[in-house]
């Protein structure tokens, strides 16, 4: 029979399957954080479990923590705690942990796959909704609650019923200034916040043969965004290109490998329960306007009345009218992180507009860095003088301001344009409102004051002139 | 984990869609490591407004919550529900609710119930009148609103730990050594984590 890469990346993971029960899945990698996990080793305590694996475990600290230089000084007492108690655990259960300043903390999903553990066919899961970032490299991830992180600790494994799947073509070629982040916004614009609900997405067409693999991971995260349980895309030269030589990466067994993930493809003519395709060619750079990432339109697009409540009650809450066109919105506050854009190309782009400008006198702008290993390679390539010299931040790796649980909040009533993944309503800090956008839409919106369009700085060829 | 057979109260209609669990606990109150403690801030930014369905004392401590479609979107949050949970509330009913959010539901007794919008409307205009009540009958898989009973759909094995208090992660330890040859084998022959 014809299969997907999903069937039969699910299959290989069968433990068994009890008939009236879910599968007993079996999960190759876990990764942890503060923030999830305190109470899933409380229940390995209470029932005197040892943890299954512990070489399928591997923790860092980020949610929680301040991004400030002199970070190791947490101010906020219960934080301090839980970073704590992150240690405490990690080291009882012996978990390997990259804690502050190891050279390899950071985002979870930007650490796992810069050291080269998230590879082609796994199964990797976190306590983290925005888990699918590690479908770029064709694995089934996703993100658990604390309890099942709990179980994956203590038998390797977890219950499921098998998701539906759904095949999303990009098709064509972005315009200059446009990215992966446009196309995922377009995505879930298109489909709604639950348009993909219980189904696990095969991301394919041109558009994405053309992305790296940074680009590949910012339209896997955001995948939680329309309801899905994962989104992937089969591994290809350009997977491999990326995983060759990491610390993780098979080396003896390298073509093993190889030979292993080409077998995952899609076959010809296999079938999906949903198709949808979308069109890149003519897409412009996207923004979101209202208190859920389907609320979004293209930057020359006005606010669309949808006749709804919801938008009555979104526009409300960020004080814009129907019909007001977005671009130009006034702003106070920018940023450029998180696990959706905190990798070494999103720091790249963001200097490159930033090069040799300022940013407006009234705008905050904080860029941060998905890990030290990112940070390391900005130094390197001297980008980081070259943002605070433009008036932004560059800061210490972390979530910093994505979800409003450290120190970096937009203040109440301020107004950010923000590379992250969601624009509830105050997920950037009690009273803030947030436009999601690609990091160049937000470098841009930053020297500009207000929301704007970041293709004027770039050439035909897609280069930052 | 608690045995429930039948929930019967005061149905609480939070007449909104997509809930996310930024909104159900923000991310401010989830630094504790503690699994109880998040009641008091459920719906925090919701219950600003005096006039919130939750603030209203007619449905204090009711164990029903009726709302709109994709109930519990955007985070993985556990706390989500351990929140909902202690705030009394046994069982939501709604049009659809998010993935993740079910999962976690299942691992805490919090019953979640698919009904279409239509039904969820003649519901929500009941739970106004204060002295209505619904009843859940789990084994039945029937929900009883004064004379109308209707009919709902739940996984066999979720109800069977529902019902007899069980818990998946028992499941799961009594297959340990089938887990183990199966991850022997694996990483013999798919898995190249060096």
């Amino acid at each position: 029979m014809k299969q997907n890469i999903i069937d039969k990346v699910w299959q290989s993971h069968i433990v068994k399957q009890n008939p009236g029960h879910p599968a007993i899945l079996a999960i190759d990698f876990c990764l942890v954080h503060e923030v999830t996990s305190a109470q899933a080793f409380d229940t390995l305590r209470e029932r005197n479990l040892p943890v299954f694996d512990t070489k399928s475990l591997l923790a860092t600290v980020d949610h929680s923590i301040p991004t400030r230089k002199n970070r190791h000084e947490i101010f906020d007492e219960m934080a301090k705690a839980q970073v704590q108690k992150l240690r405490d655990n990690t080291k009882e259960f012996n978990v390997p942990f990259y804690d502050m300043d190891s050279q390899h903390q950071g985002i979870v999903h930007v650490v796992g796959p810069e050291l080269g553990i998230t590879q082609p066919g796994m199964t990797i899961v976190c306590g983290d909704s925005h888990t699918a970032t590690h479908g770029a490299f064709g694995a089934i991830a996703f993100g658990i609650g604390t309890s099942t992180v709990g179980h994956v600790f203590a038998s390797g494994c977890l219950l499921m019923n098998k998701p539906k799947t759904m095949k999303v073509e990009f098709n064509g070629q972005f315009q200059a200034g446009v990215s992966a982040k446009d196309a995922v916004m377009k995505l879930i614009a298109t489909i709604g916040i639950g348009g993909a609900n219980g189904h696990i997405i095969e991301y394919t067409g041109s558009a994405i043969d053309s992305m790296s693999m940074e680009a590949r991971m910012t339209l896997c995260n955001m995948s939680i965004e329309c309801g899905a349980v994962a989104g992937l895309i089969a591994p290809d030269e350009t997977t491999y290109a990326y995983l060759k030589g990491k610390k993780y990466a098979p080396t003896d067994k390298w073509n093993d490998a190889l030979n292993y993930w080409n077998s995952l493809k899609s076959d010809e003519g296999c079938d999906y329960d949903k198709l949808i395709a979308i069109d890149v060619n003519k897409l412009n750079p996207m923004v979101s306007w209202g208190t859920n990432p389907q609320q979004a339109i293209e930057i020359n697009q006005n606010i669309p009345n949808n006749n709804d409540d919801m938008t009555t009650k979104a526009l409300d809450y960020v004080k814009l009218s129907l019909n007001q066109p977005i671009k130009d919105t006034k702003l106070d506050w920018a940023f450029v992180g998180s696990c959706t854009n905190g990798r070494i190309e999103d720091m790249r782009v963001t200097a490159a507009i930033l090069k040799g400008k300022k940013i407006a006198s009234h705008m905050t702008f904080y860029v941060v860095p998905g890990s030290e290993q990112v940070m390391a390679q900005a130094e390197k390539e001297g980008l980081i003088d070259i943002i605070n010299a433009s008036g932004a931040e560059f800061r210490m790796p972390g979530c910093s301001m994505c979800l409003g649980m450290n120190d970096d909040k937009v203040p109440p009533g301020s107004r950010c344009i923000s590379s992250t993944n969601r624009n509830f309503v105050g997920r950037q800090g009690t009273g803030s409102m947030t436009h999601l956008a690609s990091p160049a839409t937000v470098s841009a919106s930053a020297i500009a004051g207000k929301i704007a369009s970041p293709t004027e700085y770039f050439n035909t060829d897609g280069e930052i002139a | 984990m608690k045995a429930i057979k039948h929930i019967i109260g005061k149905a609480i209609p939070m007449n909104m869609t997509d809930i996310d669990t930024d909104i159900i606990i923000p991310a401010q109150y989830l630094t504790s490591t503690s699994q109880t403690g998040y009641g008091k801030h459920a719906f925090a930014r919701l219950r600003a407004d005096k006039d919130f369905v939750l603030n209203q004392e007619q449905y204090k401590g009711a164990p029903i919550l009726l709302t709109g479609s994709n109930f519990g979107c955007g985070s993985s949050r556990e706390h989500a529900v351990w929140a909902i949970k202690e705030l009394g509330i046994d069982a939501i009913i709604a049009p659809s609710f998010a993935d993740i959010f079910t999962n976690n539901a299942k691992k805490n007794g919090l019953l979640l119930i698919e009904q279409p919008q239509e039904v969820i409307d003649k519901l929500m205009q009941k739970a106004s009148d204060s002295t209505n009540e619904i009843e859940i009958n789990i084994e039945e898989q029937i929900i009883v609103s004064g004379n109308t009973t209707l009919e709902f759909t739940l996984n066999e094995f979720f109800k069977h730990c529902l019902i007899n208090g069980l818990d998946e992660l028992d499941y799961l330890i009594s297959h340990v050594e089938e887990i183990k040859s199966f991850k022997t084998k694996q990483k013999r022959e798919t898995l190249f984590i060096n």
